[in-house]
């Protein structure tokens, strides 16, 4: 096993130094335009992050992946859109409102969903996932039509100058956001009781359920909080996306996609593999014809499949009997 | 108390005097004439799935249409009746619906689809089954080459390409363009269309760039338009990607002229990119603004009437989509005055059509012009302070 890890490490390790050659390269060849590349691809890389945290999230507590989970952020912006936008409510007024309001329906589709699922596979959790998704998309298109709306930034003007590259206000809030999630995350999950105990049941609900953690709780909080995070993020992300009923399947495969490079069931995993896609995804559509930008982002996604199924930051499943 | 009784049965005579001439003129050539069959005139719309906020303006002009001529003549003393279906925005189903109306409903003609896809698929039927058709879809392929039955009533995508360079050459005078479009149907048919004529008009394409519909950052694409002597931006996509380009353009301070498609032709733009639409310009039907019609003209009567009545009805301004709707029904109707409703000899009749005065423009086909409109019935409109002026 310990060749396994050298590897394993030397493969990690050989990933960052390439990610690193090309930021500096991209910096010295295309100076102040290399600079905006990274920082818009930042920008978008920390929208990717929040998704795919939301994703970690379920995964880390029920091994179940939430393919409704853009759609949650999708709710939270066309919601700030009718309180703020339309409502005139002050921003955090309204932030907390449509937070609350998705939050409370990420729990009741828990119990509604999800909870009667609970003796079925995985993969059958899955699909249910997929249909939540469609519904709560269908939801939204009759409640708020194809449009796409807008939602006022958090704070004025039109650009900020950083270094060399120009952000729009919003994308500071965006990073201070996902700053903020993935510690919070990280400290659930790792530090309290309840977080360590929800990973457990993950691993073995009936060892879990001995020691007090029941898997049907797990899956409960893991639900609240994966909305709770995914419509705050929308809600973040709102002004710079312009949301729509559909934005939540784009936001989900981009955050999966994120999720998986950096290793599902990891925050700061999330972080890493949705600032790696965001700037890969600029730098390329900056540096060759724009139709190849997608297929970066899936490039790159069955690269980590082959060669690191487990994510860049993400530990291997080791079962041992 | 012997006068007043006089002073009523005098205005009761009065009252019945203009009642009967009111009726006179009714019975004259104003009614319809219920002993007489009712023509059926079939649509296939998209009033559901991702073109409903097309299909679903068509489908009420349409009854405001039949409303309107029902409670005067209707056509030549005959009711008429518009069976609408909806094609759920789906080439498949508009199809389907297309068939249903020809065999089951016995409809005359039909009008629709609201889509180019659903189009294409409709006008195969028409010119098997020899069926009129009048299209309410702008892709060019519709109708070039021409379809014996197939006719339009929105501009095409090329006129509204005519129209933009006409802008970029008399009004811009600019020699070097960069285009940002759409990855999809829609922004590459434009893309490649502007690309191919722009050289004809001494204009040269410095830089050709695309982005995904659901994108949401286009800073990539525009460091690069920065990098070339491009002295305009002329982006071909439809919401949201426009306002995110042009807000990205302001973040960037990239300040040349940002020249947009008819795509972005509705106030949700504004409303998306806020203060980043102003100084925004595209190209769109004269309708949007009827003083940008002439005042004394026929056209503008009819597009401020029709404005005014469907605001009325519908509680909702009537955009360009009503009135391709209308224009549809109006062709039908006129050239089934002389018609009636023998598919070839209406398919006759809507060719002949010259100079009709409709909402989107006026109407003239011919046996090798089946488009209608012409660039003249566009205009450029310019986005100043978040509202639309006439760039003339």
């Amino acid at each position: 096993m310990v060749g396994r890890d050298a590897d394993n490490r030397i493969l990690v390790g050989g990933a960052a130094a390439a990610f690193c050659v090309l930021i500096v390269a991209t910096l010295v060849v295309k100076g102040s335009t290399g600079l905006q590349w990274i920082m818009s691809g930042m920008t978008v890389g920390s929208i990717y992050a929040l998704i795919a945290m939301g994703f970690s999230v379920i995964y880390s507590s029920t091994h179940v992946i939430n393919f409704a989970q853009g759609e949650f952020s999708m709710l939270g912006g066309v919601l700030m859109f009718s309180l703020v936008t339309r409502g005139h409510l002050p921003t955090w007024l309204g932030f907390i409102i449509a937070v609350l309001i998705v939050t409370a329906i990420g729990a009741g589709l828990e119990r509604v969903a999800i909870r009667p699922m609970r003796n079925h596979s995985v993969i059958s959790v899955i699909i249910v996932t997929i249909g939540l998704a469609i519904a709560l998309r269908a939801t939204a298109k009759w409640i708020w039509g194809t449009d796409p709306v807008r939602v006022t930034a958090f704070s004025s003007g039109t650009r900020v100058k950083i270094l060399g590259a120009y952000l729009p206000p919003q994308s500071f809030w965006v990073f201070g956001f996902a700053a903020v999630a993935v510690v919070l995350v990280f400290l659930f999950f790792n530090r309290t009781l309840l977080g360590k105990g929800m990973r457990a049941a993950a691993m073995n609900p009936d060892a879990a359920s001995l020691v007090g953690v029941s898997s049907s709780t797990s899956s409960l909080v893991a639900w609240t909080i994966a909305a709770a995070l995914g419509s705050a993020a929308g809600i973040v992300i709102a002004p710079i996306i312009l949301p729509s009923f559909s934005s939540g399947a784009m936001l989900g495969l981009k955050g999966f996609s994120a999720a998986v490079v950096g290793g599902l069931g990891s925050a700061p995993g999330a972080v890493v593999g949705g600032l790696v896609l965001g700037v890969l995804e600029t730098i390329t559509a900056g540096v060759l014809p724009t139709g190849y930008k997608d297929a970066i982002a899936f490039l790159l996604l069955i690269l980590v499949l082959l060669v690191r199924p487990q994510g860049l930051l993400g530990r291997a499943e080791d079962v041992k009997v | 108390m012997s006068g007043k009784p006089v002073v009523r049965s005098a205005v009761l005579l009065l009252c019945l005097a203009v009642v009967v001439s009111l009726s006179a003129v009714g019975c004259g050539e104003q009614k319809v004439d219920t002993s007489k069959e009712t023509y059926k005139i079939g649509a296939v719309l998209s009033l559901s799935g991702p073109a409903s906020p097309l299909g679903q303006p068509e489908q009420r002009a349409l009854e405001m249409l039949q409303e309107q001529l029902n409670a005067g003549a209707g056509v030549d003393g005959h009711q008429v009746e518009f069976v609408i279906e909806d094609d759920e925005s789906l080439p498949a189903k508009a199809t389907e619906a297309m068939n249903k109306l020809i065999t089951t409903e016995n409809v005359a003609a039909v009008l629709g689809s609201s889509t180019t896809g659903a189009s294409l698929a409709m006008s195969e039927i028409a010119e098997s089954k020899k069926i009129p058709l009048v299209v309410c879809a702008a892709g060019t392929q519709l109708t070039q080459p021409v379809k014996k039955y197939v006719f339009r009533t929105p501009p095409t995508d090329s006129m509204a390409i005519a129209k933009v360079l006409d802008y970029l050459v008399n009004k811009a005078k600019v020699k070097k363009i960069a285009i940002l479009h759409d990855a999809n149907a829609f922004g590459t048919g434009g893309a490649d269309e502007l690309s191919k004529k722009a050289p004809d008009e001494g204009i040269e394409v410095v830089a050709r760039e695309s982005y995904g519909s659901t994108d949401t950052d286009m800073t990539a694409q525009l460091t690069k338009v920065k990098d070339t002597p491009a002295e305009a931006l002329v982006v071909w996509g439809t919401n949201p990607g426009p306002a995110i380009i042009a807000k990205n353009m302001q973040q960037l301070g990239i300040n040349i002229p940002f020249v947009g498609s008819h795509g972005i032709a509705n106030k949700k733009f504004i409303e998306l990119a806020g203060a980043a639409a102003n100084g925004v310009v595209f190209p769109a039907g004269k309708m949007l603004i009827p003083s940008s019609i002439p005042e004394d003209s026929e056209w503008r009567t009819a597009v401020d009437d029709f404005k005014t009545e469907f605001k009325t009805k519908y509680d909702l301004e009537a955009d360009t989509f009503a009135g391709h709707g209308y224009d549809a029904g109006l062709i039908v109707t006129e050239a089934m005055k002389t018609a009636g409703t023998d598919k070839a000899e209406l398919r006759d009749q809507i060719e002949k059509t010259k100079d009709l005065v409709g909402i989107g423009g006026i109407f003239t086909y011919s046996p090798t012009n089946h488009d209608g409109l012409s660039e003249d019935d566009l205009m450029m409109i310019k986005i100043e302070n978040g509202n639309w002026t006439e760039d003339k």
